[in-house]
């Protein structure tokens, strides 16, 4: 028993009170934009390389990891004439089902070149099932400045391997099997030891 | 013989249609259909943060009688699908459907005899909604594309007509993949 007491039954409006002096919380959504977490696995992107030519190299690994079945490939063979992708072959078709993809991102982490990625956009919804199914030409990404649509020659190294190293400068000291000291770290620090060693 | 002769073509009816439309899609009260785990980004999205009260929704309700717009939030199995169909029957028209997920839009992952290969076997859908689930923001945005869909619906004969054009168009659309030899 306290003195003031006697105001418990009006305690609770003072609560109800002091929530018209806060901030809202509600995000004004389609004006107001409040972004993902960076990685949120929203819709796929087919990358290029900053020659404009795709990365997939149609090996559809991709399509193999899904667990919805929500991804199509096709691949077929690069031609002198006629080249997609630097190496062998490339995907000629690709095809997502967003109705069946569960945006778990299993396609991300199969995919050898990083061909395949993940955006943050999430504005699918639609009003038919055959809008859903994107296309490859949907999918790839925008040519940005100093890209060239595709199909021309190489660009940026004489073979496929040249493409996978590029901006890896003194890759050739990294060792190719993790070594004793723990692999990719370990490398990593021995590149950084080789260039401060270089600069005295 | 008086007015309506001078009023340019179609002008009176296209502005009652608009203003039919804007009225319907102010206030679209939902039957919630919470199947699975999207059901609770169904719920997230009437929260303080998403709040789709702001459309005059707030009123997610179980009562089919009550409601304008069915949101089939989650898997339905076959066992479930009559009871989906007689929820939608008995909602009053006009009528909306959101397949929200994929396993509502398509069966998703779940591609086995369980669950129905996407509710548009049981209801007409208006918007598929992909995601699994799909986060809050999505819903809004399937929402917004089903008002601008209900702020367009045309009335009477040129419904009809408009029922007619779109049953054409899907008629003739050609399938994405070639038709030669089986996948």
């Amino acid at each position: 028993m306290g003195l003031t007491d006697f105001l418990n039954p009006v305690k609770g409006f003072g609560v109800a009170f002091h929530q018209m002096f806060t901030k809202s919380e509600t995000v004004q959504y389609p004006e107001v934009k409040k972004p993902t977490a960076p990685r949120f696995h929203g819709r796929h992107q087919l990358n290029r390389w900053p020659d404009g030519l795709e990365k997939c190299v149609g090996c559809e690994l991709c399509a193999w990891a899904c667990p919805a079945d929500a991804i199509y490939v096709e691949g077929a063979d690069n031609t002198e004439t006629e080249r997609y992708s630097p190496g062998e072959r490339y995907g000629r078709v690709y095809q997502i089902n967003y109705l069946r993809c569960i945006l778990c991102g299993l396609c991300i982490e199969a995919c050898p070149t990083r061909a395949l990625t993940m955006t943050n956009e999430y504005e699918l919804a639609d009003d038919s099932r055959e809008s859903l199914i994107y296309t490859k030409d949907m999918l790839l990404a925008p040519l940005r400045e100093g890209m060239e649509q595709p199909p021309h020659p190489m660009r940026l190294g004489e073979t496929e391997e040249d493409y996978y190293r590029l901006g890896l400068a003194g890759a050739e000291e990294a060792p190719a099997s993790p070594s004793q000291d723990g692999g990719r770290r370990s490398s990593i620090d021995a590149a950084v030891r080789a260039e401060s060693g270089e600069k005295k | 013989m008086g007015l309506e002769e001078k009023l340019p073509s179609g002008f009176l009816l296209t502005t009652v249609e608009q203003v039919a439309g804007w009225a319907r899609k102010s206030s679209v009260w939902p039957a919630t259909f919470g199947l699975a785990c999207c059901a609770i980004e169904m719920m997230a999205a009437g929260d303080p943060r998403h709040d789709f009260s702001r459309w005059g929704m707030e009123r997610a309700s179980a009562t089919p009688r009550q409601a304008d717009l069915m949101i089939v939030a989650g898997r339905v199995s076959q066992k479930m699908a009559p009871v989906l169909r007689q929820i939608y029957d008995q909602m009053t028209e006009p009528k909306w459907v959101i397949a929200m997920g994929v396993c509502a839009s398509s069966g998703g992952m779940f591609n086995n005899y369980a669950v129905v290969q996407g509710v548009d076997h049981i209801v007409p859908v208006d918007i598929y909604l992909p995601g699994c689930p799909p986060r809050p923001e999505m819903l809004l945005d399937a929402i917004l594309k089903l008002h601008d869909k209900i702020q367009n619906t045309k009335l009477g004969p040129q419904r009809r007509k408009q029922i007619q054009e779109l049953e054409e168009a899907k008629r003739r659309r050609l399938p994405l993949l070639g038709q030669q030899g089986a996948i």
